[in-house]
């Protein structure tokens, strides 16, 4: 996405002189940019993932602070979608359009509440743009994996869930609802878990799986959770866990065919993306009378809007799928 | 509603069947009647209800959603029923509904006294209270069987399991219960007898055979047995009394709906009789797949009736004119048999012959002459035998032809469920279309083409299903969600009871039972069977 007055991408692809981030996904921060901005959170992950290297330069900018870039002026504000997600307000020549990277508008322990900003033109994304897609309250379902840790002591629950965002919001989740056992962690989650810590998120006890190794007694961490990437979860590295449970927190899990197809055992419909009422009252809420549907399901939420007479179209923008969530 | 509809939920996710089992035990346990009994009905015969969902759904969400955005949604989800669930909105403001509880019991009541303009607003009205999966639930429940991978074998296992009783004493007695099953609830908890099924017609559990091993051969004295064919169709009980006629498979379920030219035939009769269900025409034995095209159906075309025509071949008769023969020696109801076929033989039948013979020798020899459609095997029976329900060892051996063979190629794997789902565990192999030429034998890719030809996820050790998930991980070629394609340098030899022409595949075959019989490691894959090899292996007249 390029912002001619401003001369600079959004969430680029590919290398570009000057790129302002999001927020820290892999589909939207890239690395190899000239010159970044974007929220202090945003560039501490960009670093954790890519090396401190990653950029040329890079200008961090909190929420609410403002800057001159070519002839517009640019804000960030909170999105609510992870640590230090943000939408980008941009004004130039008397009229302010704001692009919402990913958000959600549910409470999240771990990052910023959503902030909605009155503005001409809404760019928003459409992940879960079908009015199927109605999340749970999220704490709710971690009291559901909870109660089934307790239910099965002689098995491991396997929780399948982005590393970053979903996997720490998880835990914190576990944490309010007074789940205080030792939570592990699948080696490619302890980086950004770290992290989070660094920056003042208090997680609780959280250990790499291999610090237990398999064959001592307990090793196969039977009534425990081991929090994993999906992918893990088919992998050769979950053999060493006692019958797991899998588990998999994410909006697809509102969908029983999703739920067979990966073979889910306990689907928790907890996403970071924002549901369908939650995308219809956002765009309501900025009043803006031109919106541009990103990525997702565009077709439905255009057709929506159309019917409530808003300008809307929809931007084929490729690379942001989001099978993972 | 909602404890029927946490249940749901839980069997659609639970992979292993003893979890099942659990599962809908401590349900059936812990419910109260009569919402208990309605739920049984619902995951073995259903309710019976009938309701038009099909009609009645689509106008009933036109009336809250933009019909385009309700074809997007139903085109994404796959299933009406769900997606109505997860798409209705309760209106605030309620309609004074024709009734205020969601109990399983209410529920059936309402719709069964409900008239035609009167259901789609009581359906409304209950939507309305209550959440996407009672929602759900409800919509399975009233639309016939709602299918979340339980049998109504497994909601009789849980049963009989749940309160000590073997699963034999309840099928014997089920087909004459009605919903929601509170005699057999008040028996089983000890509060009443047992259900006499009176002049209905019953199940009564099957007698099975085993398999005969070269061990088992030393104890079989051929002067006390008898030996007829082995059909390859389906095991049936043809149960008649009193004017009413069930036709059951061999785990009880009813499948009258499907076969009703053999329940008329019966229809009159005070008889069970036990047979092979098969496809005949002209008297001749049709394979396999022509069974299949008849099965699992809930309704039946006239044109599935002549191109189809159904024929059960009589093997033994359990009960004629309210005399209970089963406590007889085979040899003695086989005689009845006889005797009564020849007297009043329904349409539709005939009795298996006995195949004579004095030494096993005579049977070997008569067998590899029969290589006709039809014949799976031989079955030996002890002519003293009783009917016994169950697999009573030392009385009835099936003596199977043994399995044939084929070297195919592994192409594709699919991950396995449950404790296999780390694992690559369910293999698609195919056979050439062509031989590859010797010369290109080291990338036999390039030159021939395979064809798939079947799908086994057995056979092998679990020592096997590590290598061969090592050797799927170390030679992926693509990746397709939870199936890999694999380079084609496996050969697995493939066992199977019998090969039958197929148009749902490729290769226009298709194997029973197939099994993995050995990993040929050692064996280049140019050097598997080609199509033409499999083709010679087909029965004659297939």
């Amino acid at each position: 996405m390029w912002c001619a007055a401003g001369g600079f991408h959004i969430d680029p692809h590919r290398p570009v002189d000057r790129a302002i981030i999001t927020h820290g996904h892999a589909d939207h921060a890239r690395a190899g940019h000239r010159a970044v901005l974007a929220t202090p959170e945003t560039i501490a992950i960009m670093k954790e993932r890519y090396g401190a290297a990653c950029a040329g330069s890079f200008d961090a900018v909190a929420y609410g602070e403002t800057r001159r870039i070519g002839d517009a002026t640019v804000r960030l504000v909170p999105a609510g979608h992870i640590l230090g997600s943000a939408q980008i307000v941009i004004e130039h020549a008397g009229r302010r359009a704001v692009v919402s990277g990913d958000y959600k508008r549910a409470s999240d322990p771990t990052c910023a509440p959503f902030e909605v900003v009155r503005c001409d033109v809404f760019i928003t994304e459409a992940t879960f743009g079908l009015p199927v897609f109605r999340h749970e309250p999220a704490d709710r379902e971690a009291r559901r994996l909870i109660a089934s840790i307790a239910a099965e002591p002689h098995r491991t629950h396997l929780l399948g869930v982005y590393g970053l965002g979903k996997c720490q919001r998880m835990i914190a989740l576990l944490r309010a609802e007074g789940y205080d056992a030792p939570i592990h962690l699948h080696g490619a989650l302890v980086g950004l878990t770290r992290l989070y810590t660094d920056l003042g998120h208090d997680l609780g006890d959280v250990r790499p799986v291999s610090a237990t190794k398999p064959r001592e007694p307990g090793g196969n961490l039977a009534g425990g959770l081991v929090l994993c990437p999906p992918s893990a979860i088919a992998d050769r590295w979950a053999r060493r866990f006692a019958d797991p449970v899998t588990v998999f927190a994410s909006g697809w899990m509102r969908v029983r065919g999703r739920v067979r197809q990966r073979g889910v055992e306990l689907p928790l419909v907890v996403s970071d993306h924002a549901d369908w009422p939650e995308l219809l009252a956002t765009i309501a809420e900025t009043g803006a009378q031109d919106v541009w549907v990103t990525h997702g399901r565009e077709d439905a939420l255009v057709h929506q809007l159309s019917l409530t007479g808003r300008g809307a179209r929809a931007l084929a923008l490729v690379g942001f799928e989001d099978e993972g969530e | 509603m909602q404890s029927f509809a946490r249940l749901l939920d839980q069997l659609a996710t639970t992979p292993s069947r003893n979890r099942k089992l659990v599962l809908l035990s401590h349900y059936l346990t812990s419910t109260p009647d009569p919402d208990r009994g309605y739920a049984l009905a619902a995951l073995t015969d259903g309710l019976g209800l009938s309701i038009p969902l099909r009609r009645i759904l689509p106008d009933l969400i036109a009336g809250s959603i933009d019909p385009d955005l309700y074809r997007m949604s139903r085109d994404y989800v796959g299933d009406t029923a769900e997606t109505v669930s997860l798409l209705w909105q309760p209106r605030a403001a309620r309609h004074p509904g024709p009734i205020r509880s969601t109990r399983l019991a209410d529920v059936v009541d309402a719709f069964t006294a409900a008239d035609q303009k009167q259901v789609p607003l009581l359906l409304a009205a209950l939507l309305d209270d209550l959440d996407i999966s009672g929602r759900f639930a409800l919509l399975k429940l009233i639309g016939g069987a709602p299918r979340v991978g339980v049998s109504a074998r497994l909601a009789k296992t849980a049963l009989a399991e749940a309160y000590g009783t073997p699963v034999a004493d309840i099928e014997e007695i089920w087909h004459a219960l009605d919903r929601p099953y509170l005699a057999l609830f008040d028996w089983l908890e000890g509060r009443g007898p047992r259900p006499d099924p009176g002049r209905r017609p019953v199940f009564r559990p099957m007698m099975l055979a085993h398999p005969v091993e070269a061990e088992d051969w030393p104890g079989l004295a051929p002067a006390s047995l008898l030996a007829e064919w082995k059909w390859d169709g389906i095991r049936v009980q043809a149960s008649a009394r009193a004017g009413e006629m069930r036709l059951f498979s061999r785990t009880g379920d009813d499948i009258s709906a499907a076969f009703p030219e053999i329940a008329s035939a019966f229809l009159g009769r005070d008889c069970i009789a036990d047979g092979e269900l098969l496809v005949m025409r002209d008297g001749v034995v049709a394979p396999f797949n022509d069974l299949q095209q008849r099965l699992n159906r809930r309704t039946v075309s006239l044109r599935m009736l002549r191109d189809y025509p159904a024929h059960v071949r009589l093997y033994d008769l359990l009960e004629l004119d309210g005399e209970d023969l089963r406590p007889l020696p085979f040899e003695e109801r086989r005689r009845r048999l006889e005797d009564w076929h020849a007297r009043a033989a329904p349409a539709l039948t005939d009795v298996s012959p006995l195949v004579p013979f004095a030494a096993f020798a005579d049977l070997e020899a008569l067998w590899s002459g029969a290589r006709a459609a039809g014949i799976e095997g031989l079955m030996l029976k002890e002519r003293a035998s009783p009917y016994l329900g169950g697999r009573p060892k030392g009385h009835w051996w099936k003596w199977k032809r043994s399995a044939q063979t084929l070297d195919c190629v592994l192409m594709y794997a699919q991950r396995g469920s449950g404790k296999r789902s780390s694992f690559y565990s369910d293999y698609t192999f195919g056979l050439w279309r062509q031989a590859p030429a010797a010369a290109e034998a080291r990338e036999p890719a390039a030159a021939g083409e395979l064809v798939p030809v079947g799908k086994a996820y057995s056979g092998f050790t679990d020592a096997e299903l590590r290598e061969l998930d090592k050797f799927i991980r170390n030679n992926t070629t693509d990746r397709f969600g939870p199936v890999r394609a694999v380079r084609p340098a496996l050969v697995l030899e493939v066992a199977f009871d019998a090969l039958q022409r197929s148009s749902r595949h490729k290769s226009g075959l298709a194997m029973r039972f197939p099994r993995i019989a050995r990993i040929r490691w050692d064996k280049p894959a140019a050097e598997a069977d080609t199509l033409e090899a499999a083709v010679k292996l087909l029965p004659e007249g297939a």
